[in-house]
């Protein structure tokens, strides 16, 4: 069986940004060991730039972290001229690694039950967690 | 400086894991987990990081308008009355860059502290010297950012540090000092010092030293490495995550480390979080570059080893830097900004034609923008371009006008704009009343390389 599924990234892989300058580097965690193989041969530098249409301004850079599983994209020209300078509400750029979540990713069939699906919000989680924040 | 590259050969190394937590990942962190760890924590040291990349170059200009201002951390009082009883009854020692442009000062006012709270006798260290806003332009030929030189800074230089490595504070604890509070020095600095001065590391050991600012890396962030930054509902979700302690680093003479927390708060330390820390803010992860050391992250190795306990060997590192990174605070103008709202059927419609109004303003009231934004809030404020271009209409747009200028008086134009479109705008316009200027000064920050041998730090020493 070749065929694949397409998923978003959030599926596959969860994501931080880090600032520095004009900088932000998003690194992305695979999963699971066996996802990994997919997110260097798909998320490639190129794409990660596209998908960020006109968002990052200059380079983009990708390490590989095998020992990770992860990939680190360095995006040069990604906050509006650094923190202070920056006209961006969210200026540290702390949530640009949720943007990547939305990627598309194919994965073959074999490797569909290593995906981590979105769980419903338990009743001793999150959401009535948040409901009694003040 | 002396040279410091010898073991102390005063000091037998301690072989017994080497317990340092952190009391602050950033000036607005939370105060009561700093005080959690001094009184759960058992810990031999506790760290606090207080300086963002501007932190200096606001503080100087906020010292020239505010001559009260102490030019130290504001919180500085708050930090140490929740941590100094706990840490001097425990002998916990203390590591700080809560000194900001005003080490001495700091460190007068944590004398002052421990005096008001009957503690005596306790040795404080100042350590200043990052500050060479003086002689930076001679010492520092080209701008990291532009390549321009850094003459070009001249006319609008607030200030210049030089970011110091760990080995001041080291001299400091050998010394006799309890609490060492700092100037800048780089963030993983604070914590790798306690270990190089209780294992007996040399600054020249590349390995011991890569190991210790790695595992500096993975504590200066506070809560990011336990479970903080990392709750995202149904996917990584972590237990009662407003009650998250800062971590622990059980650190062995080996530069292997457990990171842990204390039992019974919230949060997680799992291999993802570990992970997620240990690429914050890193480019090239083989070289990360520190003043002590470069680390290498790249063979690492994590293992889960207990419920919120993380084990990470092989961390390691390569020779120093024959340069330290210098940032130059500059003064380049103002931000104006604003926002109103619209809320119901077609309120993006006409967010987006108070948005053409307000550009036709703009051009009749001739505003010298040297960049601007207008974003729809809920719909592209975050993501810019790259919002897809599908995203569903919201109920609600919360429109946000920012514009950077020159002068304050072109960056005033911004709210006198907005304050028009309360009563000739569009039909049920949302507008608070203004009760503050809208206008904040712009502190550019640009980085270069001075020869580490130009930069001297100095030690002064408080007793309580």
């Amino acid at each position: 069986m070749s065929s694949t599924k397409k998923v978003l990234l959030e599926q596959v892989a969860h994501t931080r940004s880090g600032d520095k300058g004009n900088t932000s580097n998003i690194a992305v965690f695979a999963y699971e060991p066996a996802l990994y193989p997919l997110l260097k041969e798909q998320l490639t530098a190129e794409r990660f730039k596209a998908f960020h249409r006109t968002a990052i301004t200059g380079d983009v850079l990708r390490y590989e972290v095998d020992n990770l599983h992860a990939l680190n994209f360095v995006a040069h020209g990604a906050l509006g001229g650094g923190v202070s300078r920056s006209l961006s509400l969210d200026n540290y750029g702390k949530a640009l690694s949720a943007a990547i979540l939305g990627f598309e990713i194919e994965v073959p069939q074999a490797l569909l039950s290593c995906l981590r699906t979105r769980q419903p919000a338990s009743p001793q989680g999150h959401a009535d967690a948040g409901a009694g924040q003040p | 400086m002396n040279d410091m590259s010898d073991v102390d050969g005063g000091r037998t190394p301690r072989s017994r894991t080497l317990r340092i937590g952190s009391g602050a990942a950033w000036w607005g962190d939370r105060v009561e987990p700093a005080g959690l760890n001094a009184e759960q924590g058992d810990l031999d040291y506790l760290c606090f990081e207080t300086m963002a990349e501007a932190t200096v170059s606001a503080a100087q200009v906020r010292a020239r308008r505010d001559p009260s201002f102490a030019g130290y951390d504001t919180y500085l009082d708050d930090r140490m009355r929740a941590v100094l009883p706990a840490c001097m009854r425990r002998g916990t020692k203390i590591i700080s860059n809560q000194g900001w442009i005003n080490p001495q000062g700091a460190a007068e006012r944590i004398t002052a502290l421990l005096r008001e709270m009957g503690i005596e006798g306790v040795k404080v260290a100042a350590v200043s010297g990052s500050m060479i806003t003086d002689r930076v332009l001679s010492l520092a030929p080209t701008i990291l950012e532009n390549g321009q030189p850094t003459a070009t800074l001249r006319d609008t230089l607030i200030s210049a540090e030089a970011y110091m490595g760990a080995e001041p504070i080291v001299q400091a604890l050998r010394e006799g000092a309890q609490i060492v509070v700092t100037g800048r020095v780089a963030d993983p600095s604070l914590f790798l010092a306690p270990m190089m001065y209780e294992f007996g590391w040399s600054a020249l050991d590349h390995e011991k030293v890569g190991a210790g600012s790695g595992i500096g890396h993975l504590m200066e962030c506070g809560a990011q490495v336990t479970g903080g930054y990392f709750s995202d509902p149904g996917l990584k979700d972590v237990p009662e995550p407003w009650n998250f302690a800062f971590p622990i680093a059980e650190v062995e003479a080996d530069g292997s480390v457990v990171i842990a927390k204390v039992a019974g708060s919230g949060g997680a330390i799992t291999l993802q979080t570990v992970k997620e820390q240990m690429l914050y803010e890193v480019h090239d992860p083989a070289n990360y570059i520190t003043p002590d050391v470069v680390v290498d992250f790249t063979r690492a190795r994590l293992e889960q080893i207990g419920a919120d306990r993380v084990r990470v060997t092989g961390l390691t590192g390569k020779p120093r830097t024959s340069t330290l990174k210098v940032s130059m605070g500059c003064t380049e103008g103002f931000i104006g900004e604003d926002m109103f709202f619209y809320a119901g059927p077609g309120a993006l419609r006409r967010a987006q034609l108070a948005r053409r109004i307000l550009e036709e303003r703009f051009r009749i009231v001739k505003l010298e923008a040297e960049d601007m934004r207008i974003d729809f809030l809920g719909l592209n404020a975050i993501h810019g371009a790259a919002t897809p271009a599908d995203a569903p209409e919201p109920y609600e747009v919360a429109v946000r006008v920012a514009a950077r200028t020159k002068t304050r008086e072109q960056a005033l134009k911004v709210g006198r704009e907005v304050d028009g479109m309360a009563v000739s705008g569009v039909a049920h316009t949302g507008k608070r009343v203004p009760h503050q200027d809208r206008t904040r000064e712009v502190i550019g920050v640009w980085s270069s390389l001075v020869a580490r041998e130009q930069v001297t730090p100095q030690i002064d020493y408080f007793i309580s």
